[in-house]
């Protein structure tokens, strides 16, 4: 049977869309954000009292995002690394970010757990753990890079994804690669980056296993994107031609989020 | 054509005595465009400083463009194409045509001084407002690199790892978000003394809609 990638309605900003996300807030952060919108021009933008007016506003730039990502694409060169950083540069605590509070990271049986492939993927057995940590394993020292402005240097190890992906025989030539989390979380990611020789299964943080608060049992680290395009928690992957969008990137956040 | 050039870039008032061309319409056109993409990307710019204050200070969400951060991103990498083609096209004008040249230089420091007292003291001629005075050229000079300053430590900021020589310039990421800063800080205060100076002599207002 062939693997569905997940059905998401298309949203603009559509109010009800952004109901459903301050549902999924911790109360802080949905008085901060309700807050921040009401303003003018925030509540221009979310209301709706000026539909067409702001249909065609959120219409128009949701196209020149379109565009930014093909001229990410563009500019995104396979073969240029993310500067590294020595060890004594390693922002301590690194910060935790998620659309939810640190208490509220998803808690995933390690013993149990089986990453589940789908799409154009010729070899759909599921991955333990163990599996996992047997395959040839790599460091880094890379930037993280917020999309609200911040950065920290951390350090993330595991599996080359590139290397992961001929291993099980994904179509590389697709255009998609997509992810399905325990927090709900779910994205996907253009093919080139996903091959980027930077581009890692993490399965550690500072080596040690990956801890909840970073995304046990493992995380997708990418020093060429940003901080929302690097999921967490992921529990299966997929290979598609057909966009899956991503949780963030429905609500307006740019898809290609490349840094 | 109402106005002429001479080879020595003076202009002269066409036989039938109007007023001479005092903005060719490149430069109006520019010129609002200009304002429209910057007005777009500091109002937008501030809701994303908001999201995560560089110093200690938030700027007030009702003087901010986009309703929340994905907003105020999508509006601010929208409006940046049109400030870089514009800023390029207006480049592009002023040095083949040569009025950057023409009326931004030469600038003499002494002059600046000279006309900036004069300026304080209310006694600044605006008799021939197609020649700058040493204060404005200084000022348009200042916000022409400032503009070049803040869209190079932008490519920064949107995109370290694929400017990796801007990159290095900068000082890396966190420095070039600051540069970006403060560029931002230097235009918005060009464009309250412009905005000043221009309440101070509407003719100019005029002159940059009607180009005479």
């Amino acid at each position: 049977m062939p693997y569905k990638p997940p059905q998401r309605e298309r949203p603009s900003i559509d109010p009800l869309v952004v109901k459903d996300a301050l549902k999924l807030m911790p109360a802080s952060s949905r008085r901060l954000f309700l807050r921040q919108t009401l303003t003018i021009g925030g509540l221009a933008m979310l209301t709706g009292c000026d539909l067409a007016h702001n249909k065609s506003i959120t219409g128009a730039l949701g196209k020149v995002s379109k565009f930014n990502d093909r001229v990410q694409a563009w500019l995104f060169d396979p073969n240029r690394l993310a500067p590294t950083y020595p060890a004594s540069m390693i922002t301590r605590p690194f910060p935790f970010n998620a659309f939810y509070g640190e208490n509220m990271a998803p808690v995933v049986d390690g013993a149990t757990y089986k990453l589940e492939l789908g799409g154009m993927i010729a070899d759909k057995r599921p991955w333990t753990l163990d599996a996992l940590r047997a395959l040839p394993q790599e460091s880094q020292i890379t930037r993280h890079i917020c999309v609200e402005g911040w950065s920290a240097i951390g350090q993330w190890g595991g599996v080359r994804f590139g290397d992961f992906l001929r291993r099980v025989g994904a179509d590389t030539t697709a255009k998609y690669v997509g992810f399905k989390c325990a927090d709900d979380y779910y994205l996907s990611i253009d093919m080139a980056t996903a091959l980027h020789p930077q581009t890692i299964l993490a399965l550690t943080y500072g080596g040690e296993t990956l801890p909840r608060k970073y995304g046990f049992p493992m995380k997708l680290r990418m020093p060429t994107k940003l901080g929302y395009k690097n999921p967490k928690h992921i529990m299966s992957l997929y290979v598609t031609n057909q966009y899956p969008g991503g949780y963030w990137e429905d609500l307006g956040y740019n898809w290609f989020g490349g840094s | 054509m109402t106005t002429a050039a001479t080879a020595d870039g003076r202009f002269t008032p066409d036989s039938r005595g109007t007023a001479p061309l005092i903005h060719p319409l490149w430069l109006r056109i520019t010129h609002w465009l200009n304002a429209l993409a910057v007005f777009i990307m500091i109002f937008s710019g501030w809701r994303i400083y908001n999201a995560s204050p560089i110093f200690g200070f938030k700027f007030p969400d009702s003087l901010t463009l986009g309703g929340w951060l994905g907003g105020a991103l999508q509006w601010h990498f929208a409006a940046m194409w049109l400030l870089v083609v514009n800023g390029l096209v207006y480049l592009a004008f002023g040095l083949i045509t040569g009025r950057l040249r023409r009326q931004l230089l030469p600038l003499r420091f002494k002059q600046v001084l000279a006309d900036f007292l004069a300026a304080m003291r209310g006694r600044l001629e605006h008799a021939d407002l197609r020649r700058y005075n040493a204060v404005q050229k200084l000022s348009y000079l200042f916000v022409i690199a400032d503009s070049i300053l803040i869209v190079t430590s932008g490519l920064v900021v949107w995109k370290s790892v694929q400017f990796p020589l801007l990159n290095t310039l900068f000082g890396g990421y966190d420095t070039a978000r600051k540069v970006h800063f403060f560029g931002m800080a230097g235009l918005a205060a060009f464009i309250l003394v412009h905005l000043i100076l221009v309440a101070c002599v509407p003719r100019t207002l005029v002159t940059m809609i009607r180009g005479r």
